[in-house]
């Protein structure tokens, strides 16, 4: 089960570098983030998968929308669900200050690269990503899988 | 007859009851559901006679038949699956079995492979068969392992269901086919706060129960006053005891060391014989 883990780590670890490879900040890229409100001004949400909404920031069009989250209440399987919604919302890139393995594994899948978040803020975040000083998510949480909602 | 006995809280007095009326019935069965960690085979250290694996139901979905419909993914209540560039990605540690997947593709899609998830064992002590389940370390869901071990019990014998602690699904799964669930209580208001959460799942199941108060001190007692409150029979009291941890704690059977428990034990035991009639001569009238 450990060995298990391990290996699927090191497997989505690489594949996170090698997508980081592609993800060129010149070009055209569909960023989401999770946040606590619908406002470019607010906070990012401190989790991912019950995070209650998603905001998409388009860089070409320097624009932003926001969707409900409806994975926020799921009674498992939150960050699973979540990163589905990403994936549908064709997101190139996650900035988020912290993902579980299950979340990450279907973003990694789906060829999506998550980026660690540096402050609160939403528009702090943005900002270091267009200059290219936010860091990748290195540390993938093992999830609470069954430790939150019962 | 099929006696199960749940408490809501941990730590309450599930597998000391349970273990003590196991004894005190004779040529009976003790069956620890609790698969999450069973301890009651501490108690009986039963003769091992037979041991079996039990496998949980993963969905397997075939690629070339998938259409892509979705119907699993939004179907899944507990988010097991995925849909991501043209592949269902099937969370194996997430799914709990309920093959509802498999039910709604409409292509015939998904079919179901076994997943080891544990085993039970069935041992002897004395005249009594000792059952344990126990779910591998990391499982979500011991469900499987639980339906297995109460699926071939007869009624000709006592069979006394030592349940898991809290009120969820592997609990549901341990007592619906009981005849009567016995309710632990312990004085405290976080025992009384789940006890209260086992008395409403027993009446949703409409299962006749009763309650014994465990662990009972001098002075007031909340358990005790929430089962006169909600008018909850009362079958027996057990004192706080230091002599009662020494035993458990050295996993030895109360009643079968001290004659004064061993009576305690054969008179909760009749006050279950008598309820248990009773209620049937009520189902009888209905």
């Amino acid at each position: 089960m450990i060995c298990k883990k391990i290996l699927t780590y090191a497997g989505y670890k690489n594949i996170i570098q090698l997508s980081a490879y592609a993800a060129n900040v010149e070009d055209i890229m569909r960023i989401a983030i999770p946040v606590d409100e619908k406002n470019i001004k607010g906070n990012v949400c401190v989790s991912f998968g019950r995070a209650p909404y998603f905001m998409f920031y388009d860089t070409e069009k320097d624009k932003s929308d926001f969707i409900n989250n409806s994975a926020a209440n799921s009674q498992g399987g939150a960050g699973i669900k979540a990163a589905q919604i990403i994936v549908d919302n064709n997101a190139d890139v996650l900035i988020t200050p912290r993902c579980g393995d299950n979340a990450a594994e279907v973003l990694k899948a789906a060829y999506i690269t998550i980026y660690k978040t540096k402050n609160n803020l939403i528009e702090d975040n943005l900002k270091n990503f267009k200059e290219e000083k936010l860091s990748l998510l290195t540390e993938i949480h093992e999830g609470f899988h069954g430790h939150g909602v019962k | 007859m099929k006696i199960a006995v749940l408490s809501g809280k941990g730590g309450t007095g599930k597998t000391f009851i349970s273990v003590n009326l196991t004894y005190v019935a004779e040529n009976s069965n003790y069956i620890d559901c609790d698969v999450e960690e069973p301890n009651g085979h501490l108690y009986f250290k039963p003769e091992i006679v037979k041991r079996e694996k039990v496998y949980a139901k993963i969905p397997m979905v075939d690629k070339d038949r998938c259409s892509g419909c979705r119907r699993c993914v939004e179907f899944c209540k507990f988010n097991a699956l995925a849909y991501i560039k043209d592949n269902v990605f099937v969370f194996e540690d997430i799914c709990h079995s309920c093959g509802g997947c498999m039910l709604l593709c409409p292509e015939n899609a998904i079919t179901e492979s076994d997943k080891d998830i544990g085993e039970i064992s069935e041992g002897v002590f004395n005249n009594s068969t000792i059952y344990t389940g126990i779910l591998n370390t990391g499982e979500e869901t011991g469900v499987s392992i639980i339906k297995k071990l109460l699926n071939n019990i007869g009624d000709e014998h006592y069979t006394f269901i030592d349940c898991p602690p809290g009120s969820s699904c592997s609990v549901m799964e341990s007592v619906k086919n009981a005849d009567y669930c016995i309710l632990v209580a312990e004085p405290t208001l976080f025992g009384v706060h789940n006890f209260n959460m086992v008395y409403k799942l027993v009446k949703l199941f409409d299962i006749p129960f009763g309650a014994v108060l465990n662990k009972c001190l001098a002075g007031e007692n909340p358990a005790e006053k929430f089962c006169i409150e909600n008018n909850i029979k009362i079958l027996c009291k057990i004192p706080f005891e230091n002599e009662l941890g020494k035993l458990n704690s050295n996993a030895e059977i109360a009643s079968q060391i001290k004659e004064k428990y061993h009576s305690l034990f054969s008179s909760l035991l009749k006050s279950i014989e008598q309820e248990v009639m009773n209620e049937t001569a009520i189902d009888i009238k209905r």
